[in-house]
């Protein structure tokens, strides 16, 4: 069977500014439908250019891109009618109430008018008591939902939260996060950049890295974890030891500093992780253990490691 | 045609007007009473007659011109600017809308605005002088044909600007001595022939004179060559706008 077309398809494409400095280099990607993506990489990497350049407000310097199959050049109406944006900065017209400016958003989309939806998308962001204040006397974490509301405001099949989360306090990160998954069990494609890496861990279907404008993986997030995670044991002793035994080098084990913790390394995916053998060879060697604790590297570590990586 | 935006980006702009109500139709309201106290009647009464007509009926074309062409230029070139200064332009570019759209969305109410501005202005005149208007129909052509051209302009220089310095320094440098030169308070006949060449290089003369003559029947220059001048300011604008958007100048980067 073949699979279904992807929502968002990026070829080839490259940005260069007028400064000379190439933002992208030869980006592609395909977005699936009905997918949270979560695109990671450090400041500058090109996350924002890449959301700008599919959403339409900067242009490409080479490659193609569609949206839904349309091409964001040629049919740029049926693209950009497909998408709701909300960008890292927080853009409002102070002096527009909530109301006003999430109903202008869906005129602007080419919608009829929906009191109900929009009744709804306030009321899904917490924001319906608000609805007839102005934007200046709202908070930043209010703020940052009016312009999901207005994103939302014209149904759209696809959401691009640029760092959504930021400034936003742990209570309403969390119900953002519950609208995110209500909007995907809706059947709506989520693209967002983070830099709460533990945050695409949580949400994330899969996860593209990006780096100084090249996609540097793209993963199942599953895939991702089983593939780079590495788990750590490390084995608290009861007497500290000078220098690891010769008989346990083949371990590759880390001594700390003061004699009483060993650290080993070993591969989840392995076959065997040595750990019954490391264990056996311990007590061979006069070595004796108090605790044990094991630990996964998380996704920001291989985020780390990746975008360290020369 | 997406109408829906259009009619968004007009109610917006149009929204804006009313919030500033004092600022945008009281304020040059006040300012043009102002000159008709002065010039019409404090002056006025001192001057004789100009090609017919009392100086203070005289000036009227010109003072509602001065404040449709000002207000026009400020009106649009602070409708586009300002999104682009906070940010909120966003929104328009990620939008599914043409760049016509767009334009008429901002030059329409931009152009509305002091066209109400205009009317208002002449029957703030009315109470003051006595006034005539022989043309109504070419009266209004030539005030909608002014307000949308220079709300064009207006346009350009709000997406030109980069900063609140440029976005005044065209109108205060440029614009208003152009208009109190055009002929607002004189007639060109009035002028040494010297000047009167050189005053013809000045756009904003087209402008009153075919408005003027709307009024009384008395222009500096023909009627034809105000219409034909005011048509190409208007295309020269145009192809600005649709090279702006062509180009993505200062609109993306």
């Amino acid at each position: 069977m073949l699979a279904p077309p992807p929502i968002i398809s990026v070829s080839n494409l490259s940005k260069t500014y007028g400064s000379g400095f190439k933002a992208l280099k030869g980006i592609n990607l395909d977005i699936k439908r009905g997918e949270i993506f979560a695109l990671l990489g450090p400041n500058g990497a090109g996350k924002t250019t890449l959301i700008s350049i599919i959403c339409g407000i900067a242009n490409l310097s080479e490659g193609r891109v569609t949206v839904g199959g349309h091409d964001i050049n040629s049919d740029y109406r049926a693209a950009r009618s497909l998408i709701g944006l909300v960008p890292q900065e927080l853009h409002t017209d102070s002096f527009e109430t909530v109301w006003a400016t999430v109903s202008f958003s869906r005129g602007l989309f080419g919608k009829p008018k929906n009191p109900a939806h929009i009744e709804k998308v306030l009321k899904d962001l917490s924001l319906w008591d608000k609805k007839d204040s102005k934007i200046i006397t709202l908070s930043g974490g209010m703020k940052r939902r009016v312009m999901i509301a207005k994103a939302l405001s014209h149904e759209p099949q696809i959401l691009f939260l640029d760092e959504p989360t930021a400034g936003v306090d742990v209570e309403l990160r969390k119900g953002m996060w519950d609208v995110v998954r209500g909007l995907q069990a809706s059947g709506v494609t989520i693209i967002l950049t983070t830099h709460y890496i533990q945050e695409a861990e949580e949400m994330a279907d899969r996860i593209g890295v990006i780096n100084k404008g090249e996609i540097i993986l793209v993963e199942d997030k599953a895939g991702l974890m089983q593939k780079l995670g590495k788990k750590q044991l490390t084995l608290h002793l009861q007497q500290k030891i000078d220098a690891i035994p010769p008989a346990l080098a083949p371990y590759k084990l880390h001594l700390s500093d003061d004699g009483r913790l060993l650290t080993y390394d070993y591969d989840t995916k392995g076959e065997r992780t040595g750990i019954t053998s490391l264990l056996s060879d311990l007590r061979n060697a006069g070595i004796h253990i108090s605790d044990l604790d094991t630990t996964q590297s998380s996704l920001e570590d291989i985020f780390v490691s990746l975008v360290r990586a020369p | 045609m997406n109408y829906r935006a259009i009619r968004a980006i007009y109610l917006f702009e149009m929204a804006r007007t009313w919030r500033t109500l004092l600022q945008s139709i009281v304020s040059p309201v006040v300012s043009t009473s102002l000159y008709f106290v002065v010039f019409g009647a404090a002056i006025g009464s001192r001057i004789t007659e100009v090609e017919g007509v009392s100086y203070g009926t005289f000036i009227v074309p010109g003072l509602v011109m001065l404040s449709v062409l000002t207000q026009s230029i400020a009106n649009a070139s602070f409708g586009i600017y300002f999104p682009k200064f906070v940010g909120t332009i966003y929104e328009i570019l990620s939008a599914p809308v043409s760049y016509i759209e767009i334009v008429i969305g901002y030059v329409g109410a931009a152009a509305t605005k002091s066209i109400i501005l205009g009317l208002i202005i002449m029957a703030t005149a009315a109470l003051f002088v006595p006034l005539h208007i022989h043309h109504p129909l070419w009266m209004l052509t030539f005030l909608v044909l002014t307000a949308v051209t220079f709300s064009l302009f207006g346009f350009i220089i709000g997406i030109w600007a980069d900063g609140f310095e440029k976005l005044q320094m065209i109108p205060m440098l440029i614009v208003t001595p152009l208009t109190f030169l055009g002929g607002s308070f004189y007639s060109v006949n009035m002028l040494p022939s010297g000047w009167r060449t050189v005053t013809l290089l000045n756009p904003v003369v087209y402008l009153i004179s075919g408005f003027r003559w709307s009024f009384y029947e008395i222009a500096d220059v023909s009627v034809g060559l105000s219409l034909g001048m005011t048509l190409g300011f208007l295309a020269i604008c145009m192809v600005l706008v649709w090279w702006i958007f062509r180009t993505g100048y200062r609109l993306k980067n």
